[in-house]
């Protein structure tokens, strides 16, 4: 076990642990604080495969908007928060065996696999992937079509939710 | 070395966990947080294929900024409807928001 093994299973622990906690809190504030808590785990994964960019994106977007924004929702939904009505709907046996075959069926196909115990390629060291990227988001040889798509998508976005969310009175 | 399977297996635990939110909690801001762990799983999946198999190629990452965006999106107008929704009937349960289930 090298170092960096163990710090792989410590950073997976933590972040399966914290998903798990999300899905069985009772309280919805603390189920959207291990979800932070989850977010951290995956960051720090971008991190370790040299991701840096997706990494600082993860932080910034996952638990600096999208975490902030469901704490903001669940506050606006007050009474829900701590009810205790039943968390599990009545096919939570059927949602449990399918996640669980799910989850044997990746492992067993991950497992069997011949490509799956490669280990990863050496990084060009003269190219930056950071630089990489934003020249392929904003090249037309590379993915502007799509980037330009996407903001269009965040523009929708924003004003469908501001016309969802009025209150016309 | 971590092995690329890890990552995949890793990945497989966390997309389940989410699917078992999605399927099985009754709160629909839970479930929605059950999509944002599948989309990370997702995630981690593109950007280890990518620095396992063709770091030359930045598909992998640029596939998880599109993820990126894309849930941002999805978030804000999800979170928008339930909102509305609790606006009318004082609830979030996804099995009372029945109107139109045949």
């Amino acid at each position: 076990m090298t170092p960096v093994q163990i710090l792989f299973i410590l950073v997976a622990a933590v972040t399966l642990g914290a998903a798990l906690m999300v899905v069985n809190a009772r309280n919805l504030v603390h189920a959207a604080l291990w979800l932070i808590v989850s977010f951290g785990g995956v960051a720090v994964f971008y991190a370790m495969l040299n991701a840096g960019f997706l990494a600082v994106a993860q932080v910034v977007i996952y638990i600096g908007a999208i975490a902030i924004l469901m704490i903001f929702a669940i506050m606006m939904t007050r009474n829900v928060a701590g009810d205790s009505s039943p968390r599990f709907n009545s096919s939570q046996i059927i949602g449990l065996v399918l996640a669980l075959a799910l989850f044997a069926g990746l492992v067993w196909m991950t497992l069997s696999w011949s490509g799956a115990t490669t280990t990863p390629m050496p990084l060009d060291s003269r190219a930056d992937p950071i630089s990489q990227l934003g020249s392929a988001l904003v090249s037309p040889d590379g993915y502007v079509l799509a980037f330009e798509l996407a903001s269009i998508l965040l523009l929708g976005a924003l004003v469908g939710a501001l016309m969802i969310a009025w209150d016309r009175k | 070395m971590i092995p690329l399977s890890w990552y995949l297996i890793f990945a497989a635990a966390l997309f389940s966990i989410g699917l078992f939110a999605v399927l099985a909690r009754r709160n629909a801001i839970v479930i929605l947080m059950g999509i944002e762990l599948m989309l990370n799983a997702v995630n981690i999946n593109l950007v280890a294929f990518w620095r396992y198999v063709n770091p030359e190629l930045i598909a992998g990452q640029v596939f998880a900024v599109m993820v990126f965006a894309v849930a941002a999106a999805e978030v804000a107008v999800a979170l928008a409807i339930f909102i509305s929704i609790y606006r009318r009937r004082r609830s979030v349960s996804a099995d009372e928001i029945d109107l139109m289930k045949w």
